[in-house]
């Protein structure tokens, strides 16, 4: 196969969209999330469902949207409401995947998104929770989409926004969260990411597959906690020429993201 | 019932059901009143210094911008809001008129970080955040909306987001389940932009409705802008379309364009050059003020706004509009 060039983005993007399962439903907020679920849909997901939370259900997403509650994301849908039905629907359980992000990330997944520092007086003030927190608290499963480096995987976040496993297994269940939910992957710029969610496993976050050219060193190196490595660890597949042409001709061809 | 946690943020409009039923008994007309004013007289008429306010939607989306703009030239300080705006609530945080926060979201989306709150919060300018997710402000207004004066949830739990809220965890009298009660939240004002509405304040909403509903029975008072002012005839021929009723609102404003630079379903989409206009203005205090200068307190009204825009943008965002498929 010939060699294509790509951009880091694209390759995460690529990695993202594999991770959709054709005939779910998948809760979208701005940004690469938005671009993963249509290369899903263009390619092994057709049947994916994008939830948006302001209200945009099933969309069909020909033209990448800019925010979540903008038009594109009720594009030709089944149904537009309101952000009380579609979080109502992720708390009844109907919501499979959500998409999150953030600041910073621990070793159970918990995510900051509200301050660095400390709370009453922030070095920095974040933009708060936004839908993060029901996201993670109300979706089966949810997957984080990171930069990769040591002051964004950090051992402790200054604050939990969006909660992982919390302090680790059984937490979730303890603190009254639905049961079974929590984060599953963490898709970075450097690699891929699982967490131990096996009966009696730890929840910790653990290294699974690396992207093309990076090494297992080189992803330790940056992850400010001790991340636990896999049996095998995989390189995950470059992104193929049809993928990226779906990314650069049909899904971003204006260059907002890739 | 069991009180398992209490969140430590303040509660910055403790809900008085009873007050709440009282003013909607004595203050709310229930006739079909003439409620068509201007941006100017709505702000001066409803909105006051240290009253606790809120808009709805948040992006770019539906946005009140020609009220929110209306806020900033007449100066309403020490305004307690509650947080899900990205344009207007920044315009607020630049121009020092906000004391306490309801936050759940202040950023710009794609552009990143908002620098206007990252100023007006780290230098201890907004005395108050308190913490919620998108889903606890909206369900906040929905136990208004029911008249109930909290609603139980099973977001927020075992986060910092609850910790610095001012929900509390209680064990359910009928599951023993742990649950995250949400206090009811009562709006001084409210401001909505819808794309239509009768003079009496009957507003349909096109596409997605966020929290309309939720916050326009909320608020003790309300100002609904609409891009159209429609005859009643029209809301009666289609009443199934109607998210807020004519009772709930207090003043109507007609403001085309109402939401530019953001969006508005099936009418016009936002203005990206005039949003990153911003985005670029406001990383600095100065860049800040002169933009407010400029495109705030240097003009008079929403129609002066739109000449200052011009037809031409205009014209380009409604190109940019989302088209009905059949």
């Amino acid at each position: 196969m010939k060699e294509q060039k790509y951009s880091r983005a694209e390759l995460m993007i690529c990695v993202a969209a594999r991770l959709f399962c054709d005939g779910t439903t998948a809760f979208i907020g701005t940004g690469i999330p938005m671009l993963a679920s249509m290369l899903a849909m263009k390619t092994h997901a057709p049947n994916l469902v994008p939830i948006f939370e302001f209200g945009g259900v099933g969309a069909i997403l020909d033209d990448l949207p800019r925010a979540v509650g903008e038009a594109r994301t009720f594009h030709r849908a089944v149904a537009a409401s309101g952000i009380c039905d579609i979080m109502e629907t992720a708390q009844r359980g109907f919501i499979d995947y959500g998409f999150l992000g953030g600041a910073q990330i621990d070793p159970y997944g918990n995510l900051n998104s509200t301050v660095i520092g400390r709370h009453g007086r922030p070095k920095v003030r974040l933009p708060g929770s936004g839908g993060g927190n029901d996201v993670g608290s109300l979706c089966w499963v949810t997957i984080a989409i990171m930069q990769h480096d040591r002051r964004r995987f950090v051992p402790e976040v200054d604050f939990i926004t969006t909660p992982g496993y919390l302090s680790g297994p059984g937490a979730r269940e303890e603190a009254g969260l639905p049961e079974r939910g929590g984060p599953i992957n963490v898709v970075s710029t450097l690699g891929l990411m699982d967490f131990d969610r096996e009966p009696g496993g730890t929840c910790r976050m653990r290294l699974v597959a690396t992207h093309p050219g990076v090494s297992v060193e080189e992803v330790l190196e940056n992850t400010a906690f001790d991340l636990p490595v896999a049996d095998e660890v995989c390189v995950n597949e470059p992104p193929s020429g049809e993928e990226l042409r779906l990314l650069r001709e049909e899904i971003d061809p204006e260059g907002l993201y890739i | 019932m069991n009180v398992l946690q209490s969140g430590q943020g303040e509660l910055i409009q403790p809900p008085d059901l009873e007050g709440f039923r009282e003013w909607n008994r004595i203050e709310k007309s229930r006739r079909l009143d003439d409620k068509l004013m201007s941006e100017e007289e709505a702000i001066a008429r409803f909105v006051s210094d240290g009253c606790y306010i809120g808009t709805e939607l948040y992006g770019t989306v539906r946005c009140p911008m020609s009220l929110a703009r209306e806020v900033v030239r007449q100066g309403k300080k020490d305004l307690r809001v509650c947080g899900q705006g990205v344009l207007e609530l920044d315009l607020w945080l630049a121009a020092g008129l906000v004391r306490k926060l309801d936050v759940t979201y202040i950023g710009l989306e794609v552009y990143g970080v908002s620098s206007a709150l990252r100023r007006a919060v780290e230098s201890g300018q907004v005395e108050s955040c308190v913490e919620w997710s998108n889903g606890a402000i909206a369900w906040r207004m929905k136990a208004t909306a029911m008249g109930v004066p909290f609603i139980p949830v099973r977001a927020m739990l075992g986060s910092d987001t609850l910790k610095y809220s001012a929900a509390k965890v209680v064990e359910d009298p009928f599951t023993g389940m742990k649950l995250c009660l949400l206090p009811a939240l009562i709006l001084d004002v409210g401001l909505i932009h819808v794309h239509r509405a009768d003079r009496h304040g009957n507003a349909q909403i096109e596409g997605i409705s966020g929290f309309a509903a939720e916050m326009a029975r909320a608020s003790k008072r309300l100002i609904v802008s609409a891009e159209e002012i429609v005859p009643t005839d029209e809301i009666r021929a289609a009443p199934d379309r109607t998210v807020i009723p004519y009772y709930l609102v207090d003043a109507v404003v007609h403001a085309p364009f109402g939401s530019y630079p953001g969006e508005m379903a099936y009418l016009y989409g936002r203005d990206e050059p005039a949003i990153r206009h911003w985005v670029e203005a406001s990383r600095t205090d100065e860049g800040a003020q002169a933009y407010l200068e400029e495109q705030v307190y240097g003009v008079e009204d929403h129609q002066a706004y739109l000449s200052l825009v011009g037809e031409q943008r205009l014209a380009h965002v409604q190109e940019q509009r989302e088209r009905r498929t059949s």
